[in-house]
């Protein structure tokens, strides 16, 4: 055996120090991370927001204390265990030590039990996600009954190759998506054609519209302003172009808006996919095949394509 | 008078080559040499990871400014689909079979593969599937853009009609590279379980066979479900079946199932060796035993089974019951458990080594490093609350790049700067790969690493144009792959000019204890031939006086003797 001792053998006090010092400092910075983390997300704009981003946060902070602690340990590896230039010796032969493998076998064990059972906790109290009924293609939507308790709706989302477009209970069209503030409002998220998914990112919510099926969706916007609609399933050629606006406001002017859009001819709604489409004839049709964009939807608020949004 | 330069082992071998074997002829012929088909993968993929990653760079020249004004946005989906496929099924999965054909035969001492005419048919199914889906470039309409999960409906709206199309063409080329990776797999657990070497049980296997093993059982236990359901696929879009479309009463959803039941384990048939390639290089580098090799070596078969049973994680927001979200949401994260044996007995390995910072090494802390990351991103997605928000964004974007690319790709990386000198024979030039290191580093880290907090705020993947709260984050990453673009030149340069004329290698020019260590470099034909050792130790005993095969002293002046 030709193992060296280079290093300086430390008393057990420094060591103890030393290593008391970095996990104060790990802990610390970790907790910073996981305060700083809320900052990455946007507006929290329903109700479900905070409890995603606690959750969010509490991963951050373990996630930063794991990662730190990795890779401080690799950096002081790095540091301190280099050998030197043309030594080619050996280092310590440990081959392992039953206790530690066991201790880091159990402790990731009883971490991700901690975290699943957390996340199933606000799984529960999300409860967004309403039934899924499969109907045949080519006949009328089915009336779904929804079971769970909501204040305003159903509202029908359509979604299509690539425009949005949403139904209120009393007839209304339209090419944006006006909510009550505070209110539990309830959808049946519909598809024309293929995948496509509601996607807001204030309110930290998506769910995948799928074809030959009616899905019941139930949110609370906890925040007036307005708020990108995304699709997040890609839906083909102008899949990016697939986005419209959330419009939350208080009961009020959302009652007034309701009041005076009945009244509204229908017009031409937002469908930015199919201007582009145009463009592209224009051209010369030059580029890959697409399926043609639906047609523009008509509704009683065609929207504003360009309308500042908060997040 | 001319000199006929010949290998002398060409008189002494008894089986010997069928040409010289310098003879560059045999790398574009049906060789059924595993070695000869190591490097034809390798070659081949590397060629593909120049495509794939041309592709990258177009993609991100799209995505540095948020309108759609590089290309019209039908051409930007063929582009990132055929981008997200080149680099699967033509970089990764082909580079790591040649990893794997290189390294059994010689690491557990056995003259060739169980089946070379099916290991060459395998090879020389890449080329035919690679070139089927290059044309898919130049049919009416053009490539497969329906992203590499070709999700039905998308994938069989077929706007132009026509019979011969370029998702058509996708789904052919999927299926045999399904069909080759199948006949590798067969031929890899064979080889494994039949031709160790004598005294080499399973507890003495090097863990890069370990891992090997339990990523190729995982391929013929997945890989038929994925199969079928390109298959009905295949029938849906040109025959107008209807498994997956609602006309008929199929179900789009079905398909993701088959999809995600093979392609999720994909990702560890990928990783699972890269792990191995890990346990092999941090003793090697640090001068140390692997710590805790049965625990890293049964950890592999861990992985292995819990990753059958987490394919729904990718579909927590396609209506799926809330038991089934918390079922997977549980199976996923317990492979938190048998990874995080693995990273923490490396980190172990390296405590107290005597760190020696080769190429090879550097790949693999940086591997390591980015892995460790890419973990914890990983169990923040299994979390369904934050998945349905960050899923299908960016975030995920980011976090199987980590995976893919910071840590697969730099353990490939590793390998072939390791393995290098026993293959070709010849040095390469460290201070090339010292560069490749920092620029793949810098470039992957800032590629990357933005990305995250452009899904956190909402931009979804797949998209051709963006809002421009995101611009910032897509600058970074854009600069990233461009710097990643340039770090492939002293890669390149590195290979070439060492293969031609670099100086030649010693048999063991790491000092690494293994059985390929004990053979030439370039090591013969046959490998051992006639003289096949028995091993009589764990493998990794540095500093441990225990030797790994019986007369050690024998195969090392053999193996001098004929270098």
């Amino acid at each position: 055996m030709n193992t060296k001792i280079r290093r300086i053998k430390k008393s057990g006090f420094s060591k103890t120090f030393i290593i008391s010092i970095a996990v104060i400092l790990n802990i610390t910075f970790s907790l910073l991370m996981g305060y700083w983390s809320y900052s990455w997300l946007p507006i929290q704009a329903s109700e479900a927001a905070h409890y995603v981003d606690n959750l969010f946060a509490f991963e951050t902070t373990i996630g930063t204390f794991i990662f730190l602690g990795c890779s401080g340990t690799m950096a002081w590896i790095l540091v301190f265990n280099r050998a030197p230039k043309y030594d080619e010796s050996n280092g310590e032969p440990l081959e392992g030590n039953l206790k530690l493998e066991i201790i880091w076998t159990l402790v990731p064990l009883l971490l991700v039990l901690g975290i699943s059972t957390y996340s199933t906790s606000v799984n529960y109290k999300l409860e967004n996600l309403g039934s899924k009924i499969k109907y045949d293609y080519g006949s009328e939507v089915p009336f779904v009954e929804e079971k769970k308790v909501f204040d305003y709706g159903p509202i029908d989302v359509i979604s299509r190759q690539w425009n949005w477009e949403f139904i209120y209970p009393n007839g209304i069209h339209s090419s944006e998506l006006h909510l009550p503030v505070d209110k539990k409002s309830n959808f049946r998220l519909i598809t024309e054609d293929v995948i496509h998914s509601f996607y807001v990112p204030a309110f930290r919510l998506k769910q995948d519209i799928i074809p030959g099926s009616v899905i019941t969706y139930s949110l609370t916007p906890t925040k007036e302003g307005v708020f990108r609609l995304r699709d997040a399933m890609f839906s083909g050629a102008y899949f990016s172009e697939n986005q419209t606006n959330v419009i939350v406001e208080s009961e009020e002017i959302f009652y007034k808006w309701i009041k005076e859009t009945v009244k509204k001819e229908l017009q031409n709604g937002l469908n930015p996919a199919g201007n582009l489409y145009q463009k592209r004839l224009r051209n010369g049709n030059r580029g890959w095949a697409t399926v043609k964009p639906a047609p523009d939807p008509k509704v009683n608020d065609a929207g504003i394509e360009s309308r500042p949004h908060d997040s | 008078m001319t000199i006929v330069n010949y290998d002398p082992r060409l008189v002494k071998s008894k089986n010997p080559y069928p040409k010289g074997p310098n003879d560059w002829k045999r790398f574009f012929s049906f060789n059924t040499d595993a070695k000869v088909i190591g490097i034809q993968y390798i070659v081949t993929a590397l060629f593909f990871l120049l495509i794939g990653g041309l592709l990258a760079m177009l993609i991100r020249g799209e995505l540095i400014t948020p309108p759609s004004d590089l290309f019209d946005p039908t051409v930007y989906n063929g582009l990132y689909t055929m981008h997200g496929t080149i680099m699967l099924f033509l970089f990764l999965f082909p580079i790591l079979s040649g990893l794997t054909n290189l390294l059994v035969p010689p690491m557990i001492g056995a003259p060739d593969m169980a089946f070379p005419k099916l290991n060459a048919l395998a090879f020389w199914l890449v080329p035919v599937f690679s070139i089927i889906l290059l044309l898919s470039f130049f049919v009416p309409g053009g490539p497969a853009s329906s992203g590499w999960w070709s999700y039905p409906p998308i994938s069989i709206q077929n706007p132009l009609g026509q019979i011969i199309n370029g998702e058509m063409l996708w789904i052919i080329a999927i299926s045999l590279s399904g069909i080759s990776s199948i006949i590798g797999a067969v031929n890899f657990v064979t080889t494994i379980i039949r031709m160790r070497a004598p005294g080499m049980g399973f507890f003495k296997m090097p863990i890069f066979i370990w891992t090997v093993l339990a990523a190729q059982l995982l391929q013929l236990l997945g890989l038929p479900a994925l199969t079928g359901g390109a298959i009905m696929l295949f029938f849906d879009l040109t025959f107008g079946t209807s498994f997956f479309r609602i006309e008929g009463g199929g179900d789009p959803v079905l398909f993701q199932h088959f999809f995600w039941f093979y392609s999720h384990p994909a990702v560890y048939v990928m990783v699972l060796p890269v792990f191995g390639i890990f346990s092999e290089l941090f003793p090697v580098y640090s001068r140390k035993p692997l710590f805790g090799y049965k625990f890293v070596a049964v950890a592999s078969f861990g992985i292995t089974i819990l990753s059958l049973v987490v394919w729904v994680h990718h579909m927590f927001y396609t209506g799926t019951p809330m038991w089934m979200r918390n079922l997977f949401m549980f199976t996923t994260m317990l492979i938190a458990v048998p990874t995080g044996v693995k990273v923490f007995a490396w980190i172990a390995t390296l405590w107290g080594g005597n760190i020696r910072l080769t190429t090879p090494m550097l790949f693999c802390l940086g591997g390591l490093f980015n892995f460790i990351f890419g973990g914890i991103t990983g169990v923040m997605l299994a979390t369904v609350p934050v998945d349905i928000h960050v899923g299908n964004t960016y975030f995920v974007v980011a976090h199987f790049h980590y995976i893919i690319f910071n840590t697969i790709a730099f353990g490939i990386f590793a390998a072939i700067y390791h393995w290098f000198p026993k293959f070709t024979g010849k040095m390469f030039y460290e201070g090339l790969g010292k560069v490749h290191f920092a620029l793949t580093f810098i470039g992957a880290t800032l590629n990357w690493l933005p990305l995250h907090w452009a899904g956190l705020l909402g931009m979804p993947r797949r998209v051709a144009s963006y809002d421009p709260e995101f611009a910032i984050w897509n600058v970074l990453a854009s600069i990233g792959a461009f710097i990643l673009g340039v770090a492939s030149i002293p890669f390149i340069l590195n290979m070439v000019s060492s293969w031609v004329r670099g100086k030649a290698a010693p048999p063991n020019p790491w000092k690494a204890i293994g059985l390929e260590w004990l053979l030439p470099s370039p090591p013969p034909h046959e490998n051992f031939e006639e003289d096949i050792p028995t091993v009589l130790n764990e493998p990794y005993c540095y500093g441990l006086d225990k030797p790994f095969v019986e007369d050690e002293q024998f195969y090392i002046e053999k193996s001098l003797k004929e270098h």
